[in-house]
This record gives structure tokens, C-alpha cells and sequence, in this order.
């Protein structure tokens, strides 16, 4: 049997990428969310139960991004990837760990203290990503799927909860990125496209 | 009279036996897996609380999870109808709760994923169980 391909990617200026943004204007949460640049004004601007909301939803988001870079470190690690499977799977997590260094930045900026990753020994217990059941390269790739699925709903739950509108518009780019991955992850696995208009969210 | 009395019944019967026999709580996993589970999972504390035991327990008894004050404090037990309430807008529901995400828009979604909850609840669970569940049906475990 062989194993799942995913189409010819480049990895190339991913991480910049993330970071760039031109010609939109943004409040100083999303700028630094964006670029870790200094922000301004946020404080002034924004209550503190507002602020308290925002940095409870991107600290879900960070424990999601935590638990995707570890669930990409086993599959890489877990000698089931081919080579071009396992680039891909890199890839993925380079990104992941992009969202979390700016959710970091962004939940440290408004006065929040970032959620800290479980070990990796706790993760590769959960039932949730039950790892004891990964026996091939598409097991990996099945539960990365189940992942990137699972933050592409949550991202798109929470985004009219955001108090700074500008979370949101950074929220939509986290699912992008997101949505990417489960349809390459999808197309790997020879899964069908959604037929459906609207098939993510609810 | 009893006759239409009857037949009104056994039509409230029916159409009970209708509603209940929609959802379909296969369905209803698969909705929970892309929907829910990015917090949530039947066995394990995360993001939010685990969900073994869930229908018919009052909320915010899951041990080891830290609820908001509001949820604590709402007097809800899970069953169809708070279920329903909570999933269609959590924040209506308990104003100033930890969820903030509206997942199941419509009914029918609500319905399977309700179906699914009712399914992981048979049996053991940690929560507290409200006082409309039959003691026979429930083992607690601290």
C-alpha cells in the first residue's frame, strides 16, 4: 500500500509571511498579535473586562496551537512519515509555532499570562489525541486532520466574541492557515472535498 | 371524548417517539469530533470539561475543572432542553460563562449532538447527577 502524498508545497517564507501584513489598518492588540511590534494605547482603549475576554479566548487558542505542535512533534518523530510526508508535517508545525509565538506576545502585551504546553508525556496520554492508536503514516495524518478541523470551527466560534474587531480579523487569518493544512491533509488521505457550501463553523 | 383524549395521546406519543428517533447520535460524534472537540473530549479535562456523564448531571461538577463563577452558580442540570438552550447560545444561556463560542446554529445539529452526549452519559461518571435522574441508572465515582 503506498503512502498518502501531499501536493508539491514550498516552505518558503512561510514564517515571514505570517508576520507581514500590508496596508491594513490595525489596533495596537492586532499589531502586536501580527508583528510584536510595541503596542500602543491598548489599555486606554479597551476595558479591563474586555481585555480579560480577549486574552481568555487567545489563551484557548494558544492551548489549541500547544497541542498542535505537540501532536506534529510525534507524528514527526514517530518514524511513520516518508520524507516528503514528513517536510509537509514540518512545515505545518512551523506554522503552528508562528500562531503561538504571536499569541504569546499578544497575551503577555495585554497584561495576560500566556497558558503553558503540557508535557509531552501528558499529551501522548490523552484520549483526545490517542497516540497509542497511531500504527501508520495515515494515523498521523488522520489525527493532524482531526486537529486543523477541530481549531478551524473553534477559531470561527469565537471570532464575533472578540471585544477588539481587529482579533477577529486576525483570528480569520489563524483559520486560513488552518483550513490550508486540513486540505492538504485531506487530499493526502485521498478524502473527498466538503460538497457543501459553508462546510466549516456552524 | 376519551377516544380524543386517547388518540391525542398516543399522536403526543408519536410524535415523541418521532423527535427521539431523528437524532442520531453517530451523527451527533461526528459533529462533537469537528466541532466540539478542539476543547472538549468524553474522558479528559481541557480547554473545557469532560463530557462522560454530562446528561443528566448538574453543570460545572465535572471534578478537577476550573468553571466560571456564573456557570457554578446557574442551577442547571444537563438534559434535552438546557442542553439544547446552551449549545443554540451559550452566552444567552449563562450570561458571563467561559464558552463563548456558538457551535450547533441549527436544531437538527443540536439534536445528534445531543443524542451523542446522552450516549457517553450511560453508566459511570464523575459529575454531580440531578435529582430527575433515576439512582438505578447512575454510579458515582468521586
Amino acid at each position: 500500500m503506498t503512502q498518502a502524498s501531499f501536493p508539491r508545497l514550498t516552505a518558503a517564507d512561510s514564517r515571514r509571511g505570517f508576520l507581514k501584513l500590508g496596508g491594513v489598518a490595525l489596533s495596537g492588540t492586532a499589531v502586536a498579535l501580527l508583528g510584536g511590534l510595541p503596542m500602543r494605547g491598548f489599555a486606554a482603549s479597551h476595558s479591563d473586562a474586555k481585555a480579560s475576554g480577549d486574552i481568555a479566548i487567545l489563551n484557548v487558542a494558544l492551548g489549541l496551537e500547544h497541542e498542535g505542535i505537540a501532536a506534529y512533534e510525534i507524528g514527526a518523530g514517530s518514524g511513520l512519515l516518508s520524507k516528503p510526508l514528513l517536510a509537509v508535517a514540518t512545515l505545518f508545525k512551523s506554522h503552528h509555532e508562528g500562531h503561538r509565538t504571536a499569541l504569546i506576545g499578544a497575551i503577555e502585551k495585554m497584561g495576560g499570562t500566556p497558558v503553558q504546553p503540557k508535557s509531552m508525556d501528558d499529551y501522548k496520554a490523552s484520549e483526545k489525541l490517542s497516540i497509542s492508536s497511531i500504527k501508520t503514516g495515515d494515523d498521523v495524518l488522520r489525527l493532524a486532520q482531526r486537529l486543523e478541523l477541530g481549531a478551524v470551527n473553534a477559531y470561527i466560534g469565537v471570532m464575533p466574541s472578540f471585544a477588539d474587531r481587529n482579533l477577529a480579523q486576525v483570528a480569520g487569518r489563524l483559520i486560513a492557515d488552518e483550513t490550508m493544512h486540513w486540505t492538504a491533509l485531506t487530499q493526502a488521505l485521498g478524502g473527498s472535498l466538503p460538497t457543501p457550501a459553508f462546510s466549516f463553523g456552524a | 371524548m376519551s377516544f380524543q383524549i386517547a388518540s391525542m395521546l398516543l399522536a403526543s406519543a408519536l410524535l415523541s417517539v418521532s423527535a427521539g428517533a431523528a437524532a442520531d447520535a453517530k451523527r451527533g460524534e461526528a459533529l462533537y469530533a469537528a466541532r466540539c472537540g478542539a476543547c472538549h473530549s468524553v474522558a479528559d479535562n481541557g480547554a473545557g470539561p469532560r463530557h462522560r456523564g454530562v446528561f443528566g448531571c448538574h453543570a460545572a461538577t465535572q471534578p478537577g475543572f476550573d468553571y466560571s463563577d456564573a456557570l457554578k452558580h446557574s442551577d442547571i442540570v444537563w438534559d434535552e432542553k438546557s442542553l439544547d438552550r446552551w449549545l443554540s447560545d451559550p452566552s444567552a444561556f449563562v450570561p458571563g460563562n467561559m464558552m463563548v463560542v456558538r457551535l450547533a446554529n441549527e436544531p437538527g445539529d443540536r439534536a445528534d449532538l445531543i443524542a451523542f452526549l446522552q450516549s457517553v452519559s450511560q453508566g459511570e461518571r464523575s459529575c454531580k447527577p440531578g435529582a430527575t435522574m433515576p439512582a438505578a441508572a447512575i454510579t458515582t465515582h468521586p
